[in-house]
């Protein structure tokens, strides 16, 4: 039995002696805080000329994490590249020949990676807040007001539980560039199109990314009949990860490397 | 000791690896060959626990691969020298997989130094030449210090002196006492390295012996004598006295004749018997490659009768296009030069005798697939060319077609049932 011990050495040893990892995680963060920033002074800019409507509903805290929208998509990039860089190279058949208990090494694997992504993107969370408020000016929020707290933290939760989806998706197509292929017009262009268009409204916000973006918003749009809370929503993002994690799973255990 | 039992694997409607049995045993390093494509590096991942088995099991030390007590210390493999990321150092892919089986960081730096890399080590392995990747992986294989090896075809890409280097290593680590499976398609390479080989042909096993025994069985000496040229009833004299004491006669397209089953002196007095001049007596030896080919273009034979026809074509095309030819004839004018080189001519008993090939390609521990009739040994080989001697080649007739491997794999249950049919014909 190969000692779980080793396998996260192993596979910190990894993740840190590639270029990518770097750049994708950076990018991430860097696209998530500077548009968050610039979308905060617009908004401060446009503020008076808002609809009252609008200004009721006024979410200075979500208002900051504008940019997660593209951010979100170099930590896709980062998850698969993770998973899909041993089979892209043929690495996985020596990974899987020095551990031959696959679920260890998946384990392992998504555990280093996710711990990782999750350092990042709370981190980015609390930054692109900070940064974001202090564009805000006289309209910016607190840590301390109701729900912001909660919002931030789950600023952070959200990029990692995106990463950790696309790590499992990856896990079962193998492939980067079939799962690039397939995430990133999912969560960039069918999310937004199912989730704006009033016909299929009601399926889209059962989408990970719309469910799991709620815990980011600290004050309800008035229009909103959205059936699930803030944490009704990140359930349902996690309900998507276990199902890809468990398919990933179980397709890793049956077939051949 | 690596052991594999009834191995079979099926991809889908190919079936990659067919019913393999066979042993390994440490202290010596058994070679595994094969054309591209018999499924060589299946057996391997098959071995490794990477790949399972339709059927049948794979063991090392007595046990199932996934279930060795800490596997990559007592198992190093080299699958694929190009398995590494190219954005990763040499050393820090190393450190990576020493790390995933507990091995101490400084055995990178040594196994590094053993496989020539230390002032590379820090370059990314994009950079890398096939070379390079190759004594990567062997590095990466020695990490564990194991008892048991699986090289998959460690001298792609190795310069001449990088392929001596693995040559020498292979077999210090043989001597080490360690098990040692190498894998490669090139005969020449495995005849100097190995010294037991297994050899697999689409999928089935073909043989499994000592390297010696392969080559006394397989590299046939024959004399080549030559008569004067200017007096062609002297070598029909010494054809019939050479037929008549038990030897095979061939004739080569130059007017010599190759003759096997009988040794060197006993030709010449012979011929000083008939009173035949010679003018060239000669000892000549049949090459292992050209046995080797012989014997994995006869798998292929042996799957489907349609790829026969295929490959006989190909050999005895300049020979005998058109029917009878009298014994001992060299079939006219008109072959190219150089016909003796082609493989599957080569030694060949004459048929018109009934008598099988001593030379035929089938050795002592030479394994038939089991439940079917062995891949036509000792009826004299199928490609040789023989046939259209003394009798009416029974293709003759059929245009030339391309050679076997083009053909697609019959299922392998299909040559039970098949005749072969050059036994028959060959008659």
């Amino acid at each position: 039995m190969a000692a779980l011990g080793q396998v996260i050495r192993s596979e910190w040893t990894k993740i840190r002696s590639v270029r990518s990892t770097v750049w994708t995680l950076g990018i991430a963060a860097v696209l998530t805080i500077a548009l968050g920033m610039l979308i905060c002074i617009l908004t401060n800019h446009d503020f008076q000329s808002m609809p009252a409507r609008e200004r009721l509903s006024f979410d200075a805290t979500n208002i900051s994490f504008s940019g997660m929208g593209l951010g979100q998509l170099a930590m896709i990039v980062f998850g698969v590249l993770v998973v899909s860089n041993e089979y892209s190279t043929g690495m996985i058949r020596a990974s899987l020949a020095a551990v031959p208990q696959r679920g260890t090494f998946l384990f392992c694997k998504l555990l280093v990676a996710t711990a990782l992504v999750f350092v990042v993107g709370l981190a980015t969370s609390f930054v692109a807040f900070f940064a974001g408020q202090a564009m805000l000016g006289d309209l910016r929020a607190h840590l301390g007001d109701p729900g912001v707290l909660r919002a931030v933290f789950g600023g952070g939760l959200y990029m990692t539980l995106i990463a950790l989806f696309s790590m499992a998706v990856a896990v079962m197509l193998r492939s980067p560039m079939l799962s690039l292929g397939i995430l990133m017009p999912f969560f960039f262009l069918i999310s937004n199109i199912l989730g704006n268009v009033s016909a299929t409204r009601k399926v889209g916000r059962y989408l990970p990314d719309q469910a799991g973006s709620k815990i980011m918003q600290v004050v309800t749009p008035a229009n909103s009949d959205v059936p699930y809370g803030p944490w009704g929503g990140l359930g349902i993002m996690i309900a998507w990860t276990v199902a890809a994690l468990l398919g990933g799973y179980v397709l890793l255990k049956r077939r051949d490397a | 000791m690596i052991e594999a039992v009834g191995l079979t694997k099926r991809y889908g409607a190919k079936t990659a690896v067919y019913n393999l049995s066979f042993q390994v045993r440490p202290g010596t390093v058994t070679g595994f060959l094969g054309p591209n494509g018999s499924g060589k590096s299946t057996t391997m991942r098959m071995i490794l626990g990477l790949d399972s088995p339709t059927s049948g099991h794979a063991t090392i030390a007595g046990r199932p691969y996934r279930q060795l007590p800490n596997a990559p210390r007592q198992v190093g493999a080299l699958l694929d020298a190009k398995a590494v990321h190219g954005g990763r150092s040499a050393r820090q892919h190393l450190l990576s997989l020493a790390q995933l089986s507990g091995i101490p960081a400084r055995r990178v730096d040594e196994v590094l130094g053993v496989v020539g890399l230390q002032d590379v080590a820090g370059r990314r392995s994009n950079g890398f030449s096939l070379g390079m990747g190759q004594r990567l992986g062997i590095a990466a294989a020695l990490l564990g210090d194991p008892q048991v090896l699986l090289f998959d075809e460690p001298v792609n890409g190795l310069d001449p002196e990088g392929i001596l280097w693995v040559r020498n290593l292979m077999k210090q680590l043989a001597s080490e006492g360690r098990t040692v499976f190498v894998s490669s398609h090139l005969m020449s390479e495995m005849a100097l390295t190995a010294e037991h080989l297994i050899v697999i042909g689409r999928g089935q096993l073909l043989a499994n012996m000592s390297v010696k025994e392969f080559i006394s069985a397989n590299s046939a000496d024959f004399a080549r004598v030559r008569t004067p040229d200017t007096e062609p009833e002297q070598r029909e004299k010494l054809t019939a006295a050479l037929g008549e004491a038990g030897g095979q006669i061939t004739p080569e397209p130059d007017g010599a004749l190759r003759v096997t089953g009988l040794p060197l002196p006993r030709i010449s007095d012979l011929a000083h018997a008939a009173e035949v001049r010679l003018w060239e007596l000669s000892p000549h030896q049949a090459s292992l490659e050209e046995a080797y080919m012989r014997m994995t273009q006869g798998a292929v034979d042996y799957r489907s009768t349609a790829d026969a026809r295929a490959g006989l074509q190909e050999a005895p095309a300049g020979y005998a296009p058109q029917g009878p030819v009298p014994q001992g004839y060299a079939g006219g004018p008109g072959h190219p030069a150089g016909q003796p080189g082609v493989p599957g001519q080569v030694p060949a008993g004459v048929p018109g005798q009934g008598q099988p090939n001593p030379y035929a390609q089938q050795a002592p521990g030479a394994v038939p697939g089991p439940g079917h009739p062995p891949p036509a040994p000792a009826q004299g080989h199928p490609y040789g060319a023989p046939e259209s001697y003394g009798a009416p080649h029974p293709y003759g007739h059929q245009p030339a077609a391309p050679m076997p491997p083009a053909t697609p794999v019959a299922p392998p249950a299909a040559p039970a049932d098949q005749p072969t049919p050059h036994h028959e014909d060959a008659r």
